[in-house]
């Protein structure tokens, strides 16, 4: 029997032993006790047969993802760009959309890193949980809300102003806007859980409030700051609808920042579209490369935490 | 800068004085750099607002704004540009996949939140936080390859037999691809992140609330459906309605699965073709016809202002119920 299930006590088992179970009063208690407990029962167990139904879509997901994935997936893939014709069924890789993926998440990473720290440390540091403080949290929340199509159509309506073309450039900036709420928001409360001794002690040292935060809440909390970073960093790889517009796609590996770039959920995404099965089974197999990075990155994120986690101040 | 007050210290035994005004001016300078960086998610929200509202003016300028809400033929080439079937297919894929997750959330998130072991909830949390991570595109991937084949082969025969003269579950179709097939994508997508809110919501009711309606004798159930619940309703509507804006916004995923054909639907088997994956699927062709980019970051407007109204009304619910804790 679990521990915490103190409600299911044996109330009226004892009680109807102690009186024989005779008398009317104990008998209509005990039916309501009875029918009370197949209540519970019956609810423990759709909770139980609910939480096997999420469970079992992930495991779904990545039975699909790995059944019809694999046998596509080939060394060829991840190591060559693609040649002419490869959206017609010819030979090649997705190189291109890897390398471009990883430069489009990296940029936009680095770029909302150099905004959503400093934003972290100032909602601890000097607003704690002033009025001001809940309305940065809260527009932090709402720009989190906004979908990345709209950031998509935003950067591109941004673009025609300023005359840009498609480019890895346009595309760092608008990832870095979708990360910037994921990343500053899981910082804040990551930061936001640090002991208020440690940061009592260091101020009562004399230090000033941006001491603390550079010397005591970044050291603290570093382990919660990469996750936070590599969670954004996940997100980033992964979305398709905001690099749409804003990268472009091309089949070569981009060198230049103000050429456009491919990425790799684009790469699934147009193979997918293709008429030729040959092309659209790449495509799970690129659907996997894809699936296999983001999990790589969380489950890295993870253990990264756990590993500095050691290193703090409990 | 530490270590030169670390040896003044060891020299003079006191934080010498001098370098106290410039640690003070740094402070101050640190402070007022912070402030302007924490801005930038302020007024972002308003650039974007702007940003969208300017490109569409042209379009909001030329035509009512019942003839775009209302009019349901979209023919750009000739200048129609009426937003209803996307406005509907929007709403048909947002509220099937809402209805399909809200109860196993639900059920799920009181059974983590009040009945699991914690080894239990260890084990849960990274599955959750897998789904959260997996990308959009993915999803999209997984329902063309199970979902839509699934609804295809079983759900559709199935309501062709049993539910056909219920209005929305006429099978009017025999691809799969539609309504029903994006909301069951849907629903998974949203699922993480309902339930971990609710979870943060349960978990800010008292345990002595709970305390005190177990020891006069409620069955835990009891006790979570009278006591625990009715305490945090207004925080599970406000999970549910962020994960419903989550899932208005939703695009690439539900644009693989949901046929993209502007009709007005009718049942839950009809495709349709939501706002997003028609400012998706057309930004090539958008700058060659008058108006028609216009009428995209327009439809992006649309999508920007009811999901800001979602968004704030949720989010503000939330913070009340969480600052609690």
């Amino acid at each position: 029997m679990k521990n915490n299930n103190y409600a299911q006590g044996g109330v009226p088992a004892a009680a109807s032993a102690e009186d024989g179970g005779r008398s009317n009063r104990i008998k209509f208690q005990k039916k309501h006790f009875e029918r009370r407990h197949i209540v519970e029962l019956f609810i423990k167990t759709i909770m139980r047969i609910a939480l096997l139904i999420v469970a079992g879509a992930l495991g779904l997901i990545l039975w699909t993802i790995i059944s019809r994935g694999l046998p596509s997936l080939s060394w060829e893939m991840v190591s060559q760009v693609p040649k002419g014709g490869y959206y017609m069924g010819k030979g090649g890789g997705i190189l291109n959309a890897i390398i471009g993926s990883a430069y489009l998440a990296t940029g936009g990473t680095f770029l909302a890193m150099l905004l959503s720290v400093p934003i972290a440390l100032y909602l601890k540091a000097y607003l704690g949980k002033s009025r001001w403080g809940e309305y940065v949290r809260l527009s932090l929340d709402v720009l989190w809300g906004i979908p990345s199509i709209v950031y998509g159509a935003f950067g591109f309506a941004l673009m025609i102003l300023l005359g840009m073309r498609a480019s890895l450039l346009a595309g760092i900036i608008v990832l870095a806007l979708v990360e910037l709420p994921i990343m500053t928001r899981a910082m804040d409360e990551v930061i936001r859980r640090m002991p208020a001794d440690l940061e009592h002690a260091a101020l009562a040292l004399g230090s000033t409030k941006f001491e603390v935060a550079l010397n005591v809440v970044t050291r603290q909390m570093l382990p919660g700051i990469i996750t936070a970073i590599l969670l954004a960093f996940g997100r980033g790889i992964g979305d398709a609808a905001s690099v749409l517009f804003t990268a472009g796609y091309t089949d070569r590996i981009t060198t230049s920042l103000m050429n456009p770039t491919a990425s790799l959920p684009l790469a699934v995404f147009f193979q997918l579209g293709s008429p030729y099965p040959e092309v659209r089974e790449r495509g799970y197999a690129a659907a996997l490369i894809l699936t296999i990075i983001v999990l790589l990155v969380s489950f890295g994120s993870r253990w990264l935490s756990a590993r500095l986690n050691r290193y703090t101040i409990k | 800068m530490s270590e030169i007050e670390l040896t003044q210290i060891k020299t003079e035994g006191r934080l010498s004085r001098p370098s106290t005004p410039s640690r003070a001016r740094t402070n101050r300078a640190a402070q007022r750099t912070f402030f302007i960086i924490t801005l930038v998610p302020v007024v972002l929200i308003i650039i974007v607002a702007t940003a969208l509202v300017v490109r569409a003016y042209p379009i909001l300028n030329s035509y009512s704004f019942s003839e775009l809400l209302f009019g349901d033929i979209w023919r750009p080439n000739d200048g129609q540009f009426g937003f209803l079937p996307f406005i509907l297919g929007t709403l048909w894929v947002t509220t099937v996949g809402v209805l399909l997750a809200v109860p196993p959330c639900l059920l799920v998130s009181v059974y983590l939140a009040e009945y699991a072991h914690n080894r239990l909830r260890t084990i849960a949390k990274p599955i959750l936080d897998v789904l959260a991570a997996i990308p959009p595109v993915v999803y999209g991937v997984w329902g063309l390859l199970s979902i839509v084949p699934f609804v295809d082969d079983v759900l559709a025969p199935l309501s062709e037999r049993w539910l056909g003269s219920i209005p929305f579950l006429a099978v009017t179709q025999p691809t799969g691809f539609g309504i029903l097939a994006g909301g069951i994508v849907l629903a998974v997508m949203i699922a993480p992140l309902i339930i971990s809110v609710i979870f943060e919501v349960l978990s800010t009711v008292p345990n002595d609330l709970r305390h005190a309606a177990l020891a006069v004798g409620a069955t835990q159930w009891q006790t979570i459906r009278t006591i625990v619940l009715p305490q945090v309703l207004p925080g599970i509507v406000a999970a549910i309605v962020l994960g419903a804006s989550r899932a208005l916004g939703e695009t690439i995923a539900v644009l693989m699965v949901v046929g993209n054909v502007p009709q007005i639907p009718t049942s839950v088997f009809d495709t349709a073709y939501p706002l997003p994956a028609l400012i998706a699927n057309n930004y090539g062709e958008m700058m060659s016809i008058p108006l028609y980019d216009a009428a995209l970051l327009g439809a992006a407007l649309v999508l920007l202002v009811v999901i800001l109204i979602f968004n704030i009304l949720s989010t503000l619910v939330l913070q009340r119920f969480l600052r609690r804790s």
